[in-house]
C-alpha cells in the first residue's frame, strides 16, 4: 500500500449544520478499495477478466493502457454504472472499506452515492442552472435546496472546483452556458455535492483544451487529499503528472478480454516496469 | 408548388360552398337551427369536450408506453416489439374502433357510468342520469383516447430517444434511482416533444369523426359537461358526418362551412403544436 | 452509512471503519440505500409504466379478438365473391367493398406519389427560399386538415365541376389525396435528405445537369425508402372512412368505373353493415367484423411490406 496521504484516524462527528466540504470533517471516511477476480461482460462477451486491484485511499490511482483494454469498463464496475448498459453485467467482488458493493442486497443507487462519478464529456443538466446542477444530486433525492444551506453546499463545492470565482454572480444561468473546462468543473462540483468518498474520472480531460485540462489535473491532485480519485487516461504524461500509483491493462488481441498487466507506485511503474509490454506502452512502441 | 395549389384549392372550395354558410338563417340550416352559430357553437364545445377527455385518458399511458419502450424495456427487442404493437394501433381503422366502441366498450361502461353517478353525483362530469347502454361522452373520449394513444406515444418515445446517455448516467452516478433518472434526466429534455405530442393528438382527437359519430348519439344544440348521461353533445366531424348523406342544397353549404370551423380549430392547434416543438430546451 | 448498513460478509475489517464512515458523512445518507419513499416511488413508476403497456395493449387485443372471434364466422369464400345486391338478412359478401377500395386507393396512389414525391424532390433537392418556404407551411398546413374536411373539400370541388350532389369514386380518390400527399411528401423528404450529399456533388462534378444527377443518382438510391413511404400512405389511408362516406357513398352493387356512381368500400361496407341493419341483425354484424377483419388483414400486410421492402431492394442493389 502506498497510499501518499497518511490513513486518517477516526474522528467524532463534527454533525451537519453547515454541511461543509471541508477536509478536516470527513476524516473518518476512508475509501479504500478492493478489486478481487472482477470480470465484467457485455453479454456473452468477456471484456474485462480476472482483475484483482488494491486502490488506496486519498490518492489518485490511474488507469492505463491501449484503446478497448477495457480500463473505462471496470472504472464504470466500480459504481455500479457498467451495469445498466443492456445485457451488460460484472461478477467477483469490490469491496469498498470492506463493503462487497456486488453482495447480495445491495442497492446499486447507494452504491452510487458513496462513488460518484465524472464523465469523458462534460454533462450538466441542461434544463438546470449553475446552482441547481450543483445540488442535483440533492434534488434528485427530493431534498431541500433552496435555504442558506444550499447556498453554503453551492459555493463550498464550487470552491472546491475552482469555478466559484467565475459563476457566483450567475448561478441562475443554465449550466450549458458555460465553457467546456467550466463545465466539466461544474460536474466535479455536482459529484462532490453527495459527499462521496470516492471519485471515477473517465478520460475528465479528453474533450477539453490544455489549460482547462492543467486546471482539472491540479484539481484532482486537491481532491486526493480528500477523497479515493481513480482517473482513467490516455495521456501518459497526464497519469505521470497527477497520479499516486497506475494501473497498466491491456489486450492481447482483438474479442479477447482486456487484463490488469501491472500495477504500482507511479514513478516505479514509469521508471521501472516490470513486464516488457508495460515497458513497450510507456515507451510508445504500441497502442 | 403542386402542393400550395393542391392546399390552396381546399381552401377555395371549402370557402366558395361553405363560407355564405356563416349568413344562413333558419331554414336553410340543418337541425332547424336559427343561426349558423347557434349550430357551431355547441358543435365546437363538444368537439373539445371529447378532445379534452381523450387527451386527459391518452396522455399518461402515452408516456408511460414510451418510457417502457425505451428507458425501461428489459432489452432492444421488447422496445421494437412495443413499438411494433403502437404502429399496429395507430393503423386499426376508425370505423374499426368505432364499432369496438360501440359493441365491446359500451357494454362494459354502462356499469362504470351507473357506479359513477351513484357515488359522484356532486362532480358536474358525473351529475347523470346515467346512460344505461354506455354510448356516452366518457365511452366516446376513452376510444378517442385508444385512438390517439399511439400517435403521442410515437412522439414521446421518439423524444426519450433522443436523451444522451451521458445525461442519464450522470443522474444514475449522482445516486438516482431508475424513476429518479427518468424524472430528471429524460423528461426535462424531452419536455417539449411531449407537449408536441399532446397538440398532435389533441388535433387528431378534434378531427376523428367515425368513432364518435358511431359511439354518440347527440342531442343537438346541447352544451353539457356531463360525460355520462345519454344526452350527449355532438361533435362537429360526427355531426357532418352523420347529417351530410340527407342534407340537401344549402344545408350541404352548411355542413362545409361547419367544416371551415373544425379546419380552422385544428390548424390553431397545429400551429401551436409545432411552435412548441420547435422551442429549444427551456433553461 | 449507506451500504455497510447491510449486513456484509467479511465488513467491518479497519478498525473503527464502520464507525467512522457513519461519523463523518452526514445523516442525509445515513441510509441503507436510498430512503423508503424513495423507493417506494421508483417501484410506483415502474408499476405505473407496466399498466400503461397493458392499457394499450388491452383494447388491441380486444379488438383482434373481437373482429376474429366474430368476424371468422363469416370468413368464407362467398364474402370474397358475393356483393350485398339484394341482399337482405344472411349471405352477401364485401367483392363490391373490396373491388372499391382497391380502386379508390389505387387511384389515390397514383395521384398522390407522383405529386408529394415533386414536391419533396422540389424541397430537398432545389429548396431555397420563400416558396420553399411556403410550401414547407402548406405541407404542415395539410397534415393537419381532418379527414371529414378533406372529404368535404373534394366534395366541394365536385359539385362545383359537376353540379351538386355528384358522388363517385374519384371524388373519394381526391378526398383521400389531400390526406395523402402531405404524407407521402414528409417521408419521401426525410429519405432524399438522407441520400449523401457527396453522392451528388459526385454527378454534378461528372458535367451532369441538375436532373439527371436526381434522376439516375438520387431517386434511384432513395427507391427504397420512397417506395416503403409511399406503401405506408396507402396503410394510412386504406382504413379512412368519413371522405369516402361524403363522396363515394355507398351502394350494395358492383361499381367498375371511378368516374360514374357511387362506389363502395371496405370501410363504408363496415359503417354501413352497422348503421343500417336489415332484419337478421345478427348476420349484419358478423359482416362488420369480417369486414374489419379483412381491413386490419390488409392494413397489416402494407405495413410488413413497407417495413420488409427496404433491406431487401438495399441488398438487390449491393449485388447487382
Amino acid at each position: 500500500m502506498t497510499a501518499t496521504a497518511p490513513i486518517p484516524t477516526a474522528t467524532p462527528s463534527l454533525g451537519l449544520a453547515a454541511l461543509p466540504i471541508d477536509p478536516d470533517q470527513r476524516k473518518g471516511a476512508l475509501g479504500q478499495i478492493s478489486l478481487r477476480g472482477v470480470n465484467c461482460y457485455y453479454g456473452s462477451h468477456l471484456a474485462v477478466a480476472d482483475v484483482s486491484l488494491e486502490i488506496p485511499p486519498r490518492a489518485v490511482t490511474a488507469f492505463i493502457g491501449p484503446s478497448g483494454c477495457g480500463k473505462s469498463t471496470l472504472l464504470r464496475a466500480i459504481n455500479r454504472l457498467h451495469e445498466v448498459i443492456l445485457g451488460a453485467r460484472a461478477d467477483g467482488s469490490i469491496t469498498l472499506d470492506g463493503a462487497n458493493l456486488y453482495g447480495n442486497g445491495v442497492d446499486p443507487v447507494a452504491v452510487r452515492s458513496r462513488v460518484g462519478m465524472v464523465f469523458q464529456k462534460a454533462n450538466p443538466f441542461p434544463a438546470m442552472s449553475i446552482r441547481d446542477n450543483v445540488l442535483a444530486g440533492l434534488i434528485i433525492r427530493g431534498q431541500r435546496r433552496g435555504s442558506k444551506v444550499g447556498d453554503d453546499l453551492v459555493e463550498s463545492c464550487l470552491r472546491r472546483a475552482h469555478l466559484w470565482d467565475e459563476v457566483k454572480d450567475r448561478l441562475r444561468k443554465p449550466g450549458g452556458s458555460l465553457s467546456g473546462g467550466q463545465q466539466q468543473r461544474l460536474c466535479i462540483a455536482r459529484a462532490v455535492a453527495v459527499r462521496p468518498e470516492v471519485l471515477l474520472m473517465d478520460e475528465p480531460c479528453s474533450a477539453l483544451d490544455p489549460i482547462s485540462t492543467l486546471a482539472i489535473e491540479e484539481l484532482m491532485r486537491e481532491l486526493a487529499r480528500d477523497y479515493t480519485v481513480v482517473v482513467v487516461t490516455h495521456n501518459m504524461a497526464q497519469a505521470g503528472r497527477v497520479s499516486d500509483r497506475t494501473a497498466f491493462f491491456s489486450v492481447s488481441g482483438a474479442g479477447q478480454p482486456g487484463r490488469l498487466i501491472e500495477a504500482g507506485p507511479t514513478a516505479d511503474l514509469f521508471s521501472a516496469p516490470k513486464v516488457p509490454a508495460t515497458r513497450d506502452y510507456i515507451d510508445g512502441r504500441f497502442g | 408548388m403542386a402542393v400550395l395549389a393542391v392546399l390552396a384549392g381546399v381552401l377555395i372550395f371549402l370557402a366558395v360552398e361553405g363560407g355564405p354558410a356563416v349568413f344562413y338563417k333558419q331554414g336553410a340550416l340543418p337541425a332547424h337551427a336559427t343561426s349558423f352559430w347557434q349550430l357551431a357553437g355547441p358543435l365546437a364545445f363538444g368537439s373539445l369536450w371529447v378532445a379534452v377527455i381523450a387527451l386527459a385518458f391518452a396522455a399518461p399511458p402515452a408516456i408511460g408506453v414510451a418510457l417502457a419502450a425505451t428507458v425501461y424495456a428489459p432489452n432492444q427487442r421488447f422496445g421494437r416489439l412495443l413499438a411494433a404493437v403502437l404502429d399496429l394501433l395507430a393503423a386499426v381503422p376508425s370505423v374499426v374502433f368505432g364499432l369496438w366502441g360501440l359493441m365491446i366498450l359500451a357494454p362494459l361502461m354502462g356499469p362504470v357510468d351507473a357506479w359513477l353517478g351513484r357515488y359522484l353525483p356532486w362532480l358536474p362530469f358525473f351529475a347523470g342520469p346515467p346512460s344505461p347502454t354506455g354510448r356516452t361522452v366518457l365511452t366516446a373520449g376513452l376510444v378517442v383516447a385508444v385512438m390517439i394513444l399511439p400517435i403521442m406515444a410515437a412522439m414521446c418515445r421518439e423524444t426519450f430517444a433522443l436523451t444522451p446517455t451521458t445525461l442519464m448516467e450522470a443522474g444514475l452516478a449522482l445516486g438516482a434511482t431508475r424513476w429518479e433518472m427518468v424524472r430528471w434526466a429524460v423528461l426535462p429534455g424531452a419536455r417539449s416533444g411531449m407537449v408536441a405530442g399532446a397538440m398532435l393528438g389533441f388535433g387528431r382527437a378534434l378531427g376523428e369523426t367515425m368513432a364518435v359519430a358511431m359511439v354518440l348519439s347527440p342531442t343537438p344544440f346541447l352544451v353539457s359537461v356531463n360525460v355520462i348521461s345519454s344526452d350527449n353533445p355532438a361533435t362537429i366531424a360526427a355531426f357532418i358526418a352523420s347529417t351530410f348523406p340527407e342534407s340537401r342544397g344549402k344545408q350541404v353549404g352548411a355542413l362545409i362551412g361547419l367544416g371551415l370551423v373544425l379546419f380552422g380549430v385544428s390548424l390553431l392547434i397545429s400551429v401551436i403544436g409545432r411552435r412548441i416543438g420547435r422551442k429549444a430546451v427551456p433553461a | 452509512m449507506s451500504v455497510t448498513a447491510l449486513p456484509m460478509g467479511g465488513g467491518h475489517t479497519g478498525p473503527g471503519s464502520d464507525f467512522a464512515a457513519d461519523a463523518a458523512v452526514p445523516p442525509m445518507l445515513k441510509t441503507s440505500g436510498p430512503s423508503l419513499w424513495r423507493r417506494a416511488k421508483n417501484r410506483l413508476a415502474a408499476v405505473a409504466v407496466v399498466a400503461a403497456v397493458a392499457v394499450t395493449a388491452i383494447p388491441l387485443v380486444s379488438m383482434i379478438w373481437t373482429a376474429v372471434a366474430r368476424g371468422s364466422q363469416r370468413l368464407d369464400l362467398a364474402l370474397f365473391t358475393n356483393s350485398m345486391y339484394g341482399v337482405v338478412g344472411q349471405g352477401g359478401g364485401l367483392l363490391h367493398a373490396l373491388t372499391g377500395t382497391v380502386l379508390i386507393t389505387a387511384a389515390t396512389a397514383t395521384i398522390s406519389v407522383p405529386l408529394g414525391l415533386a414536391a419533396a424532390i422540389y424541397l430537398t433537392e432545389y429548396g431555397r427560399g420563400q416558396l420553399a418556404a411556403l410550401t414547407r407551411r402548406a405541407v404542415d398546413v395539410m397534415v393537419s386538415i381532418p379527414s371529414i374536411v378533406a372529404g368535404l373539400a373534394a366534395y366541394a370541388l365536385f359539385s362545383m365541376i359537376l353540379g351538386p350532389g355528384t358522388r363517385s369514386g374519384l371524388a373519394g380518390a381526391v378526398a383521400l389525396s389531400i390526406i395523402m400527399v402531405p404524407v407521402v411528401v414528409r417521408s419521401s423528404e426525410e429519405v432524399l435528405a438522407m441520400v449523401p450529399g457527396d453522392l451528388r456533388e459526385a454527378g454534378l462534378a461528372l458535367g451532369a445537369p441538375r436532373y439527371r444527377v436526381i434522376r439516375r443518382i438520387v431517386l434511384p438510391t432513395a427507391l427504397p425508402g420512397l417506395t416503403s413511404g409511399a406503401v405506408l400512405g396507402v396503410a394510412r389511408i386504406i382504413g379512412e372512412t368519413a371522405p369516402l362516406l361524403l363522396v363515394a357513398g355507398f351502394t350494395d352493387a358492383m361499381n367498375y368505373n371511378l368516374a360514374d356512381g357511387r362506389m363502395a368500400t371496405l370501410p363504408v361496407f363496415i359503417y354501413s353493415q352497422w348503421s343500417s341493419k336489415g332484419l337478421d341483425a345478427a348476420a349484419y354484424d358478423q359482416r362488420a367484423w369480417a369486414g374489419a377483419l379483412v381491413l386490419m388483414a390488409l392494413v397489416v400486410v402494407l405495413q410488413v411490406l413497407a417495413r420488409a421492402l427496404p433491406p431487401q431492394i438495399a441488398k438487390l442493389r449491393r449485388n447487382r
